[in-house]
């Protein structure tokens, strides 16, 4: 290896070259996986102008990728954790199967006589006949079964991909149960071989919930700072301590979307004076469509880090700009801070100068780098499942982006200024703060974030993680259910981040702590010293010396 | 918990709430791991692939590879060709597998891709290397269930590999069925101790329970080789576990290579297990060895020792149709009564099997083939039980209805002991008398007043 190469190592100067490591995770591809692979693969060397990063484009066939599906970005990540909808996967039984309960979006009745239809798995189970004589009238059956079993409030309904090539119209049934039922129903045209990604589905889900839930109920909410927190989906309950902290601070939030929430308070969103964006990934889309449409100005936040938290609560107060709720805010901050500060001196005496990779859907690999910093650990490589080339690069490159022939299907819809419910004083407010230089619609991305000479690669194969693994053996990575056995048989910690290994929450500071904790563990974890028995050490050393003679 | 739930039972006809199954292509996958340096691959969209390995992955705690052809819309309307042969190029000289068993989902059954002509064609064009192999098995996620998908693609495996020589062999063929690895590793030490050479696939074990030693292998030492799989048109016999999953696979051996079968009910219990060791006692014309009279003695002895806590206790079950032919026969066999027994998987001659198998002691008996865990759950309701069995989403009924609470099938992903200890065989029955008397035990000991607990039971 070079000296020149050595300067570029994401482990400093005694690490190999991160071009090198990417040369080496490249060289064993045919051609064309090769051509394709190298533009998703970058080495971070100007994060200030980060390059262009391949993004969004269909997955190498037989490359063994971490994506899924639209119908998982839709149902199963969007739409799904509204807890009183009553949700039915109109398909063969696998789909409605797999995402029943194994996202951790969690739910908890709020009044007497609601029923949180998460616990369930809700499908038409089309068999053979369906296919071949069409699964329209099945579907228009089933709903009818779920009203009469359950009397929910609303209905919402996902195709699958045997319904788009069959042609079932599953929007004309919704339309017809709707009118029949008396309540809402409504319809998702998510196949899974839509756009390349679950990202295609949250797209499909924002125009579904953007045209079919919100500003359906216009009943004013009586509260004097009143928030939407979008692309929040209280994994492990990260939305209910980020409710906590709000609490404290004076500040309504009327809708989360789409975590805990119920389907009220997304109807009824369109109250509120602010959309702050957690997920920029799976709803930007519906913070624009909010904006024109009602006037609500968003910017992005960040509740994973103490950091991000912070500067987050900040940004909001001063969004208000009235001093009761800054000051409040630096209250709270300093109440919460007095907690958390012990345990991260505490647990950073341990974790300064180690090492992480993260491997994440389309936010978190960012999200937690965050937290990482916070504990003086280095994030030496990151990368997304399926996010767009502006949450790797920042929302400027937006205009540039081409829309390539396997998304361009997907629908954008067409939104105007209501005339009546359009808010000119949001507007009024966003034009003076953004004089003063506030920023609005804003998302800087994560390759700006991340050290000079970090490596960036995005739809990370089986093979790519593994040789990073071998070049580099980070001190833990964070990454989902498939990859995390594989990376613990090589000796590496591996924390699940999008489940949270069944743990959590992990934002604001109650959640900071938790993680902390977590980290700090699997890192000073003796279990890996285990996984060579004695005898197979090439030093020449016996087993633990024979027990003492009881001298009693 | 499971607020919606009531007493009432409403028919239904369209609605599938709660299902007691789920889709073919798992089946195949997890069929296609017990092959040695095997790579499944799912042709369809990416979806199916990411759901079936991570499921595969929590139940197992193991890493699960397979690879996708990973369809776009394009190719969901032109067929999905282009995509296999990539997909084929890439695996081979990414990831190197012996061979790779490709599965089908709905996608590519509705579009009617022609797996066998793609596969030619990868042959043709040099895409697949020399010595190398590509099999595949249809898997419609809209026939059947996750069994159907692993019975076909264990029929697959013998379609493309099983051969015969003309010289038959001194061997027994083996389908175990989808069981557990830790059953699987069971099923071989009981044909080893009864003295019967064998070939045994798929088999799991040391793929899906595989060691941590600091080193990760794509390919574990486990699997059926493929030497094997072809060498088994060569045997005197086979033996199939669980008609439903293995009776596919030794009807094909007997058409292609004329080995006769014998098809047995999963050895799960005591008659169920002897029949298995008893078909192999006469396959290989040996005794059986004493120590596994022993073995079977002590199943015995413990429900003997146990019987007042079982005499006459109620159970719902519900899972997979192979799993509870044998398990309903063991609760009777222990003095229980099934109570209430569903899958998911349809099936009109498997409910007629079980009714017969409950008669003695229960001709009420509620069994439902195609149907859900909210029927079951309903019908709890309206006629308590005293127990339920069942896979992980039991256990929200468990709850709710407060009852003891037994894991058995498929999936478990919040407990550990079912890939280490097998529930086959002699001592997986006493494994399983262990984990029902332990529930009872644990209901008893949490709930009774101070004055009436007991320190012996």
């Amino acid at each position: 290896m070079s000296e020149e190469n050595k300067s570029d190592s994401p482990m400093g100067p005694n690490g190999p070259s991160a071009a090198e490591a990417r040369e080496q995770m490249l060289e064993v591809y045919p051609k064309k996986t090769m051509r394709k692979r190298g533009k998703q693969m970058l080495v971070n060397s100007d994060p200030g102008t980060p390059a262009e990063i391949g993004a969004n484009s269909r997955t190498v066939p037989g490359i063994i990728t971490q994506r899924g599906c639209s119908y998982a970005g839709c149902k199963g990540v969007v739409i799904g954790p509204i807890y009183d909808v009553l949700h039915i996967t109109h398909g063969p039984i696998g789909c409605g199967w797999y995402s029943w309960l194994s996202r951790r979006n969690m739910n908890k009745i709020r009044k007497e006589g609601e029923t949180n239809y998460l616990q369930y798995s809700m499908s038409t189970d089309m068999q053979e006949d369906h296919i071949v004589f069409g699964g329209e009238k099945q579907l228009e059956a089933a709903i009818q079964e779920a009203y009469d079993e359950f009397k929910p409030k609303a209905i919402s309904v996902y195709a699958t991909c045997p319904v788009g090539l069959i042609g079932d119209d599953i929007h004309s049934v919704c339309r017809k149960m709707k009118e029949k039922l008396g309540i809402n129903v409504f319809g998702f045209s998510c196949e899974g071989y839509k756009g390349v990604s679950q990202s295609a589905g949250h797209h499909i889900a924002n125009n579904g919930v953007f045209k079919h839930m919100i500003g359906v109920d216009d009943t004013p909410v009586e509260a004097k700072y009143k928030i939407n927190i979008l692309g929040e989906y209280n994994i492990g309950g990260d939305a209910w301590e980020i409710d906590r902290i709000f609490a404290r601070c004076g500040i309504k939030i009327i809708g989360t979307l789409s975590g805990g929430v119920s389907y009220d308070d997304i109807t009824n969103c369109h109250m509120a004076d602010l959309n702050v964006v957690m997920c920029h990934r799976s709803i930007n889309y519906m913070a624009e469509m909010m904006e024109t449409k009602f006037g609500i100005p968003w910017f992005k936040v960040n509740f994973i880090g103490l950091e991000g938290t912070k500067k987050s609560l900040r940004k909001i107060a001063q969004y208000f700009g009235e001093k009761e709720l800054i000051d409040r805010v630096e209250e709270v901050i300093a109440a919460e801070m007095a907690e958390v500060r012990p345990v991260v001196e505490d647990v950073k005496t341990r974790t300064t100068g180690k090492t992480a990779a993260l491997f994440v859907g389309g936010s978190r690999a960012h999200h937690y780098q965050d937290l990482f910093n916070d504990m003086g650990m280095k994030v030496i490589a990151a990368g997304y499942e399926f996010a767009h080339r502006d949450d790797y690069e920042g929302r400027d490159v937006l205009p540039n982006i081409k829309i390539d022939a396997d998304s361009r299907n997907i629908e954008e819809i067409e939104v105007e200024a209501d005339p009546e419910r359009y808010n000119m004083s949001h507007a009024d407010r966003k034009k003076a703060l953004e004089e003063s230089g506030f920023t609005f619609s804003d998302y800087e991305g994560m390759m700006r974030q991340m050290a000079k000479d970090t490596l960036v690669i995005d739809d990370i194969s089986h093979h790519e993680l593994e040789k990073l693994i071998e070049l580099y053996k980070p001190d833990v990575i964070g990454s989902g259910v498939k990859d995390k056995y594989v990376i613990e048989k090589m000796g590496v910690p591996c924390k699940q981040l999008h489940s949270y290994d069944y743990g959590g929450p992990y934002a604001g500071f109650k959640g900071a702590i938790n993680f902390f904790k977590e980290i700090d563990r699997m890192t000073s974890s003796k279990i890996w010293k285990l996984a060579r028995a004695p005898w197979q050490s090439d030093e020449d050393t016996s087993a633990e010396p024979v027990a003492e003679t009881a001298t009693v | 918990m499971l607020e919606g739930t009531t007493a009432e039972i409403r028919e239904r006809k369209a609605l599938r709430i709660n299902p007691a199954k789920t889709c073919q292509p798992i089946g195949a996958m997890y069929a296609a791991l017990g092959i040695n340096k095997c790579m499944p691959h799912s042709h369809g969209s990416q979806g199916c692939c990411a759901y079936h390995r991570s499921h595969l992955t929590r139940h197992y705690k193991e890493p699960v590879v397979a690879t996708t052809s990973s369809f776009t819309e394009g190719a969901s309307v032109f067929g999905g060709m282009a995509n296999l042969k990539t997909a084929l190029d890439n695996i081979f000289s990414i990831y190197d597998p012996e061979i790779v068993a490709v599965h089908t989902t709905c996608l590519s059954e509705v579009i009617g891709d022609d797996i066998p002509m793609i596969i030619k064609k990868s042959v043709e064009d040099g895409i697949i290397p020399e010595g190398k192999m590509v099999i595949h098995a249809n898997t419609p996620s809209f026939v059947g269930s996750h069994i159907t998908g692993f019975a076909n693609q264990c029929e697959a495996f013998v379609k493309y590999l099983s051969e015969s020589t003309g010289e038959t062999k001194n061997v027994m063929n083996l389908f175990p069925g989808w069981v557990e690895p830790a059953d699987m590793r069971e099923l071989k030490r009981l044909a080893s101790m009864v003295g019967v050479e064998f070939i045994m696939a798929p088999d799991t074990s040391d793929v899906l329970d595989s060691a941590m030693d600091g080193k990760y292998q794509m390919y574990p030492d486990g699997g059926t080789k493929i030497a094997d799989l072809k060498a088994m048109g060569d045997s005197f016999l086979t033996l199939g576990l669980g008609p439903l999953a293995s009776t596919p696979a030794a009807v094909q051996l007997e058409k292609k290579c004329k080995v006769p079968n014998k098809i047995l009910e999963l050895p799960i219990g005591v008659s169920a297990t002897d029949a298995f060791i008893d078909a192999l006692r006469l396959a290989g014309d040996t005794s059986v060895p004493k120590e596994l009279e022993r073995e079977r003695g002590r199943l015995v002895d413990m429900i003997s020792d146990m019987s007042q806590y079982l005499h006459n206790k109620k159970v719902a079950i519900f899972g997979d149709p192979d799993h509870l032919t044998s398990m309903v026969s063991f609760l009777v066999e222990i003095g229980m009564t099934p109570s209430i027994i569903v899958t998911g998987t349809p099936g009109k001659k498997w409910e007629a099997k079980i009714k017969e198998i409950c008669a003695p002691v229960n001709e009420d008996v509620e069994v439902h083939a195609f149907s859900d865990i909210h029927y079951l759950h309903q019908w709890i309701k309206a006629n308590p039980v005293d127990l339920l069995m069942g896979n992980t989403y039991g256990k929200f009924v468990a709850k709710t209805e407060k009852l003891p609470f037994v894991r058995f099938g498929f999936p478990i992903m919040d407990r550990v002991g079912h890939r280490a200890f097998p529930t086959l065989g002699y001592t997986g029955a006493m494994r399983l008398v262990e984990k029902i008397t332990d529930a009872f035990f644990d209901k008893r000991d949490r709930e009774d007043a101070d004055e009436n607990i007991e320190l012996v039971l």
